[in-house]
Order: C-alpha cells, then structure tokens, then sequence
C-alpha cells in the first residue's frame, strides 16, 4: 500500500486510486463537482485542486487537480494550503457568477452539492456585479424538471445519460460559456434512468417533478431504508415522508445491488402508497353498515375462521413475513403460492438450481464485473432495468480493461479510457424475443421463440462441454451463433449467463444453466442470474408452496373453505374463468391487501394492510439476498398495519392461544427460520428490535426537521405524543444517536458539512466501496461446490400451427407494473394495451399497418 | 452608577393601561406574511423560516401556480409555542415574513393562537417596500420572462458560435 504525506501527515492508502478518492476515502473534505465514483474523473470542473511537493524540502509545490493523479508512494500533498485553498475559493466564485439566485425556489436547496461546496471553500458574498447568464429551458417529460439557469458545467449529466446509461436524447450544445445541456428539442426523456439526473447533477438543473407536486425540503422528510417494490433485484431505496404523504424517493447506496443507481420505475412508482384508491376501511361485506371498526371485525372473524378449513394464498409482492404469518395461519399446506401452475414450476425450478449451489448467482456488483455476458430469453431492459444498466457496465468496463492491458491507464481515468477504448465493447449476446435498446451494444443478438433461444444454449452447451448432447435438426445460423458465442464466453474469466422466468420458458432455464455449468472451471468463475417478476416472488418461490390451480381444486373438493388473500390481484395472473370459479367455490374470502382491485371486490371481509412504507417487511430478491425495508411513517389511521399482525391476531383466534403480546418482525423471521431451513440466516438480516446505541434509537427525522408544534396544531394545539415503533430500532422523531448508524438502518445520508447526497461518501470503507460495517442484506443461497446436474432435455424447434396463436408477455417498464402505474408521470408515459405480430402474420390476416381495433376471442 | 441612581429615585407608576408604548418598527412582535410590490404573496414556500424556528413552530406546504410561482399552500403559526425570537425574519430570502411591532395577542383559548395563512398575510410591503423576489431570481414564474430580470443577459441563443 502507498504511504502518502497529506499535510505532513503519514497516510496508507489503497494503490491504483487517484488523489481525491485517496482524500475523501480518508474522511478529509476536499470539494468536487465533476468526479464521480461510478463514472470516474475527467478533470473539468477544476474544484479538487490539491497541492503537490516534489519532496520533503519543496515548501512551493505546484496546484494540480486531485482527481487527475494518481496516488504515489512518498506523495506528499496538501490540502490545507493557502495557494490551494485560495485556488478551489476562486474556482467555486467563477462558477457562481452566473447562478441564479434561485435557492428559495429550488427543489435542490437543502440537498445540494453545489451549496455544500460553496459554503466549504468559503464563497458566501458575491463580489461578481455585473449580469449573469439566463438560458431557455426545455420540457422533459413529467418525471424531470428542467432549469438550465443553474447549471455549472460539469459535464456530469451527458457523462451519466450517454455514456453510462447509454441514452442519446440528452446532450451538450453550443460552445464556449454558452454550452446548454439539453435535447434537441423539448420532448420525454427516453432513456428509463433519467431519474438519475436529479441526483447526479450537483445543483438543480435536472430535479424530480413528482417531489414538486408536493414539495418537501430534504431535512423535513421522516426517512427510513426501504426496499424497491417494483421488480426483483430489490434496489436500496430511502423513502421520505411529509404530512402523512410519501414524498419521494432517493437512491440509498449498497455496492453490491444498485450501487448509485435507481431506474425511473423505482424513483417515481411510488405514488400508490398516497393514492385514493387506497382501502383505508376494514369492511365486512353483505351487512347494511359495511365499514366495521377493529372490535367488530375480531368478533366477526372467529366465525370464518374457526370450524372450517382455511387456506391461504400468498403473494410474491408480500413481505416473507407476511406470506410466513399466513402459512402459520393456514398451515403449510395449506398455503398456495396464488401464481398459475407453469410460473410456480419456473420459480421452483429456480430455486433448486440456486439452492443446490453448484453454480454461483451474481450481485448487480458481480454482474458489473463480468467480462462476457450472455442474456437467454430475458427481456431485462423491461423487467429488471438496473440488472441492464450493470451489462452495459460490462460491456464497457471490459473494453477499458482490454485498453487498460495495452497502455498502462488507471481506471478512474475516464475521458482517457473512453478515448483509447473508441467503439470497441466487451462480449455481449443478447437473445430475447423481441428487440431492446441493449441490442445497440451486443455483439450478437438474436430473437426468437422461447424454445428456439432454449435450443441456441443447448448447442451452446454441447460445444463447451462435449458430454451434453448436440441440438438435432440445427439451423446454420443457430450453429453459427452458437459457435461465436460459445468461443467468446470461453476467453472470459467470469461469464454471466442472466436467464429470467418472463418468457415462460422452463428449457430457457436449463440451458441457461447447463451454460454457466460447463463454463465453470478452475480458471473461469462462471455466473448464472435470474429475473423473477415481483420484489418477493423469491421468497415465495422458496417457500415451495403449491400453486393457485392446487387451491382451487381443494376448493372444488371442499364446500366449506375460508379462503385468505394476502396482497394478490390473482385476475392479473390467472385467467378471469378460473379465478371466478375459486371464489365462487369458497364460502368465505378473506382479503388483505393495499389497493382496491378486482380480488378484493370479491372479499367478504376486506382488510387494510400497510404499503412498503407504512410497514416493515423484508423481502427477498432474485438473488435470494433477503433485504429487510423499514416503516417510513405511521398512517394517522391506526387500522392500517402489516398484514402479518393482522394475520397474527387471527392465528390466536383460530389456536386460541397467546401471550397477549404484540409480534414483532424478528420473531416472523426467527419463527420462519426456524420451520423452513431453507431460510437459515434470516434472521440475522438487520440488528434486532431493541438494537440502540448509547441507549438511544437512529432518528428517522433530521436534526433540522421543522414544525413539530405547528403541524397538527389546526386540529389540536396539544402536540401528540410522538409516535413510538416496538419494531424497529428506528424512532419517528428528531432525537436519538447522530452519530454513523449501522448499514441496514440508515435512515438518509448527512455528514457535517454535506447535506446532499453526496454524503454517501463518509458512509462508504472507501469511495464507491462497501458501507462501513458491510452492506446490508444476507444472502441466503451458498455455494456448495456442488457437482452440477446436467439438463439434457433439448426442446424442438418452434413451428408454427395453423390456425393457433403463441401468445407471449411483452413487459414494458412503464405500464406492466401492477403498482407503479398509479405514479400520473409513469401512466402517461405508459403504452396503450397492444398486440405485436409479424409483419407475416399480419399479411395473412389482411390487417393494414396503423389499424387500431381488432377482436381478440 | 446609573442602575444606583435609579433604585434611588423615587418611585412612579406608569398607567400602561392607558397610554401606549411606543414601539420601534423592528419590535418584534406578531409575525405578518407580506406581499411584494405588485401586490402578489411574497413567501414562496422556501421553509427556512421553518428550519430557522428554535420551537419548530411554523409549518408550510409549498405549492407553484401554472406559471411555477411557488406560494405556501397553507401556512401556520402556533404562537402559543412562538418565542418571538425573529430568526424566521432573519432567515427569509424574501422578506416575506416580518416582526411587526404588536403584541397585543391574548386569548382566552390556546387554540386561537393558532394562526393560518389568512390570518398572518397582510396587504402590504412591511417594513421592506420595493423588494420583488421573482425578478431577482433567475427562474421565470410569471413575473419576468428569462433575462428580462435585474442583472440578467437576453436568453443564450445556444445556436450561435459567436462569443
């Protein structure tokens, strides 16, 4: 490790970082605009200027920009000095010439890099009087604002959409101090991260429209660590809440799932949790006064529930607690996974895979890092964008690598890298049906029905390993894509094959897997990962319960079941025939759930559960890391609770045993753990309940949260006590420890000094690295080293039958999201309900380009 | 010297119950939201004053009409909580609230401290007349176009190479 002088004094640091990495990674404060740690330094914004000495007799040194050098042993620096100090002061002026003076009115005041930094060099009084720069702005869809006006240049914007997140519709035009970041033209952001912008721009150009609706500053947010809702890979989110209202959401940081990154899905859907479609009242169906208070209904409910056969159906968007309370209610087998038949059969088959640990799933990290990857039959840029944002991360980290063996480049040296680098990628193939935007950086892509892709890896297969059968009857372009394939991913050293459950396609998943399998050697780690649908459709898979047609037939045999719904529309997953059967068949029907949707039409007794943010739960992602998300606010209206509680309190009804306490999540997962080892681990996910520090809780709110006597005081002028959690070790108020809590229970990212997101810095072990104490969450899949069970089923070719459809699920980001669609912004970026054919097909039909209305029987 | 002169002196009562005291402008009594010069509302819902609040007994909700002119929702002071202190003064950046020199303000019900919006906002410029916020800043919200504001150029034509 290199020793370098920091103003004389001695400091190790980690070899192969640049100056400013080496400094912030130490705690110490030095400003910067345009370095970023996912994207690397290009030196533009001249803010982390350093001084450098020659050696120890050189008092002179000469000012050179912290994030262009690289650190050295016997590096001696300064930070503190006057010349620099001065230098970074000038610097941050010029900037300010032209800013606005905007702070009152601007969504980014309070969490701003830019007033972080101007306050740290010192600049508080303009000097500057002559007239500031004015620029027109641009309209960019209803997720992102746009203000030009406070720009300063950073580049960081352009850097993130286009070459990060490979949008094109973002760029940089005009010259000298007259540059504009912008679009061509007015018009939607396309790229789905463009969320993103709001974050990485260090001032308020780009910030989140969906705030502005109802704005809150940062330091009146009551904050808590969730988890993402809206698709598998369980992104770390903070959600913030303000006069009863989710407000927004903001990335929160783990190196391993989504570093620094959220999809636009992720940051905007969370609106359902403030929609008016809400249930909000516990209802008994069939009575004159149907709205019931919490004392009728525990009355009500020993009639259903004891003397008759429960089941329950669970949900893969439920917390594991809460399916677990449901499967302790009903019984384990009595519980079914409310998932058709053949999406239960893909999960199980998934879990098996995973569980039997012969071959190792990757982090979004590991994904990241790989240095050939092959997507079979996913279409990831829809269900899992984030997973697709880290492929193409491969895809160019793994071209800068190849530069970086030929000229000796650090790889924080971005602007260098992606000049040597130019148009060369890393090994992409990108197999799915139908074409996406990832398709631009793959080097072979090809699309196609399920078993035909199914039959590409199997050849695939058969060429790494020769003990696999050859596919029979194989067209050329099937051999020759297999053979490029196949000879790319044997140079890599850790190949990823990404595989998913969204084409329905079980052969997908043993090809995927007889792949990754073969490729595993001692020089090559070979990865496999999964896409499931939902943000706990893993933990219901590994549940192994049975699926909603088991259900229903119990439900044909038996006229006296109470069915229980926990959190599951099953008209969006089952046919509408069957599902009115099951609950024409069911003498009662219980249903918990969030918002109002056809199933809970059905119920007889409708129960309000909590959102995500009204409760906690731990949900477990597709690479089984079980990730536990904290209460964010208490609803003013006490009914709303976990489903597990509810579900709890029936649990004592029907076994009329208790120990009149509350349960707590802890106990979910330790019960759970304990009854299914395949969840061992589990428990352990974050500190328990009475976890404190000093004895005191991790506040929620910051240490500037206002109007602690003024928000209720319309209705009573008596503050209420505040509200207590017996859940977690978070509190809903503004005291408890300040100092650095532990990584599951950040509840947002301050340090002294930083109040934007930047902050993040003095969370992390090193900048871009783990959080301090390890990232949250616990993997709950090991690798055994297991020998692999080869696949040898090859499925046949795809041939069409005349007269029939192959009907396939095309997801869309915006729209296909059972939850995320009550977000305005995301609704009206939705596509409308559409059927795509092939051009072939429709000739056959006699259908003309551009009609719009066909019958579908 | 003065403190012992005074103890000395005789003895008078003032009948305050009659004759007002005379109050400098910058007596810090109830607190007014004012309006700016062109009669609009001046607080544009920024929540320093909030923030500001050593008993955090202000709370706003921001809101923007159709020309993205931010304005507070609803606005409230719980002055059976105020201290009077004036740091919400000090720290608006737009003069909006202000100390003004009454405090004449006794209820018999502590719920009728709490004052709303309507009650605080008043029909003039206080104790800082001229001072229009929307044209110092650099955002258009309906007051100026971009550029037309003090201290600013015409709109880059980003067209344009000249310099």
């Amino acid at each position: 490790m290199p020793r370098i002088y920091i103003d004389n004094v001695p400091f190790e640091v980690k070899a192969g970082r640049n100056l400013l990495e080496a400094c912030l990674s130490l705690g110490i404060d030095l400003p910067y605009f345009c370095w970023h740690p996912a994207m690397g330094s290009i030196g533009a914004c001249r803010q982390c200027a350093v001084k450098v000495f020659k050696d120890a007799e050189d008092t002179k040194g000469r000012i050179m920009m912290s994030c262009m050098e690289s650190v050295k042993d016997d590096l001696r620096i300064s930070v503190c000095d006057p010349g620099a100090k001065a230098f970074r002061a000038q610097v941050i002026e010029w900037l300010m010439t032209n800013h606005p003076h905007d702070c009152p009115v601007c969504d980014e005041g309070g969490s701003c890099h830019l007033q972080d930094v101007t306050v740290m060099t010192g600049h508080d009084y303009r000097r500057y009087q002559f007239k500031k720069r004015t620029y027109t702005n641009q309209y960019l869809g209803p997720l992102i604002n746009h203000e030009m006006n406070r720009c300063i240049q950073c580049y960081r914007c352009v850097r993130f959409y286009r070459d990060y997140a490979g949008g094109k519709d973002l760029n940089v035009f005009s010259a000298h101090n007259h540059v504009y970041f912008g679009r061509e033209k007015d018009g939607v952001l396309q790229s789905p991260f463009s969320g993103n912008l709001a974050e990485v721009c260090p001032t308020g150009v780009f910030t989140d429209k969906t705030l502005k609706e109802h704005y809150t500053r940062k330091w009146d947010l009551t904050n808590a660590p969730a988890i993402c809702q809206h698709c598998s890979l369980g992104c770390n989110v903070i959600a913030g809440e303000r006069y009863g209202q989710l407000r927004s959401i903001v990335n929160r940081y783990n190196s391993e799932v989504n570093g620094y990154f959220l999809c636009d899905k992720g940051r905007f859907g969370y609106e359902f949790v403030n929609s008016e479609n809400r249930i909000t009242q516990t209802l008994i169906r069939h009575r004159t006064a149907e709205a019931v208070d919490e004392p009728t209904l525990m009355s009500h409910l020993p009639n259903i529930l004891i003397g008759h056969t429960v089941i329950g159906i669970g949900s893969p968007r439920a917390s594991i607690e809460n399916n677990y309370a449901l499967m302790e209610l009903a019984g384990r087998e009595c519980f079914y996974q409310g998932l058709p038949d053949n999406q239960v059969f893909l999960e199980q088959k998934i879990v098996d895979i995973l569980s039997a640990g012969a071959i190792h799933t990757p982090s979004l990290k590991e994904i990241e890092q790989a240095d050939a990857v092959l997507i079979l039959g996913e279409d990831i840029w829809n269900t899992a964008p984030v997973m697709a944002l880290a492929v193409r991360q491969s895809v160019m980290k793994t071209a800068a690598a190849h530069v970086q063996e030929q000229v000796p480049l650090p790889g924080w040296h971005d602007a260098a890298l992606k000049e040597l680098a130019q148009e060369s990628k890393g090994f992409l193939a990108n197999m799915s049906v139908l074409s996406s935007p990832l398709d631009e950086i793959a080097a072979c892509q090809a699309h196609g029905a399920p078993d035909d892709m199914a039959r590409l890896g199997f050849q695939i297969a058969h060429l790494l390993n020769n003990t696999l059968p050859a596919v029979d009857n194989a067209s050329a372009a099937l051999l020759q894509d297999a053979h490029l394939i196949s000879q790319q991913l044997l140079l890599a050293r850790h190949p990823v094959i990404i595989a998913g459950t969204s084409a329905g396609s079980e052969a997908l998943i043993r090809a995927a897997y007889d792949i990754a399998a073969s490729l595993q050697s001692s020089e090559r780690q070979a990865a496999l990962a999964f896409v499931l649908p939902e943000c706990n459709s893993m933990g219901l898979a590994m549940t192994g319960a049975s699926s909603f047609e088991k259900a229903l037939a119990i439900v044909q045999q038996n006229p006296d079941v109470t069915a229980v719904i926990l959190e599951n529309d099953l008209y969006r997953n089952m046919p509408a025939d069957l599902v009115d059967s099951f609950f024409s068949k069911c003498r009662q029907v219980v249903v918990l759930d969030t918002l109002h949707n056809r199933t809970t039409e059905k119920a007889d007794v409708l129960i309000p559960v909590a959102t995500f943010a009204e409760g906690d739960g731990t949900f477990i992602n597709n690479e089984g890391r079980a990730q536990r998300s904290y209460q964010v606010f208490m609803s003013p209206d006490k009914v709303l609770k976990e489903a597990f509680k509810w579900l709890f309190e029936m649990k004592v009804i029907r076994s009329a045993i208790s120990n009149g306490h509350d349960v707590h999540p802890d106990e979910m997962l330790a019960g759970l753990e304990r009854a299914y080892p395949q969840f061992k681990g589990i428990a352990a996910v974050v500190p328990p309940h009475e976890f404190r520090i000093h004895g005191a809780r991790i506040p929620r709110e910051s240490q500037r949260y206002s109007g602690r006597t003024a928000m209720q005081a319309n209705k009573a002028v008596s503050e209420p006590k505040p509200l207590q959690d017996d859940d977690s070790p978070l509190s809903f108020t503004m005291e408890g420890y300040r100092g650095m809590p532990p990584a599951p229970l950040i509840p947002y990212f301050w340090a002294p000094g930083w109040n934007s997101g930047q902050a993040v810095n003095k969370y992390q072990q090193e900048t871009g690295g783990a959080l301090k104490g390890g990232d949250p969450g616990i993997r709950l899949f090991r690798d055994t080293g297991a020998q692999p069970a080869w696949f040898q089923d090859i499925p046949d070719a795809f041939t069409p039958r005349q007269g029939k459809w192959f009907l396939l699920p095309q997801y869309q980001l915006f729209g296909s999201g059972e939850l995320s669609i009550y977000t305005k912004g995301i609704a009206a970026l939705s596509a409308a309900p559409r059927a795509i054919l092939s051009t072939r097909d429709a000739a056959t039909l006699n259908m003309a380009t551009g009609a719009a209305h066909y019958t579908v029987r | 010297m003065v403190s012992l002169s005074a103890s000395l002196s005789q003895k008078r009562n003032y009948p305050i119950s009659e004759e007002k005291v005379a109050l400098r402008p910058r007596w810090r009594g109830r607190i007014v939201l004012t309006k700016d010069p062109d009669g609009g509302e001046r607080c544009v819902g920024c929540y320093l004053c909030a923030a500001a609040c050593p008993v955090d007994c202000i709370a706003l909700q921001a809101t923007e009409d159709e020309n993205g002119r931010r304005y507070p929702e609803f606005f409230r002071i719980n002055f059976s909580r105020c201290i009077f202190c004036g740091y919400c003064e000090e720290a608006c950046p737009t003069y909006a609230i202000q100390l003004t020199p009454d405090f004449e303000m006794a209820e018999y019900r502590r719920q009728d401290l709490v004052y709303e919006k309507e009650d605080l906002l008043i029909d003039s410029q206080g104790k800082y007349p001229g001072y229009n916020f929307y044209k110092m800043a650099g955002l258009s919200a309906g007051v100026k176009e971009k550029g037309k504001g003090e201290n600013e150029e015409a709109p880059v034509d980003i067209k344009s190479l000249l310099p």
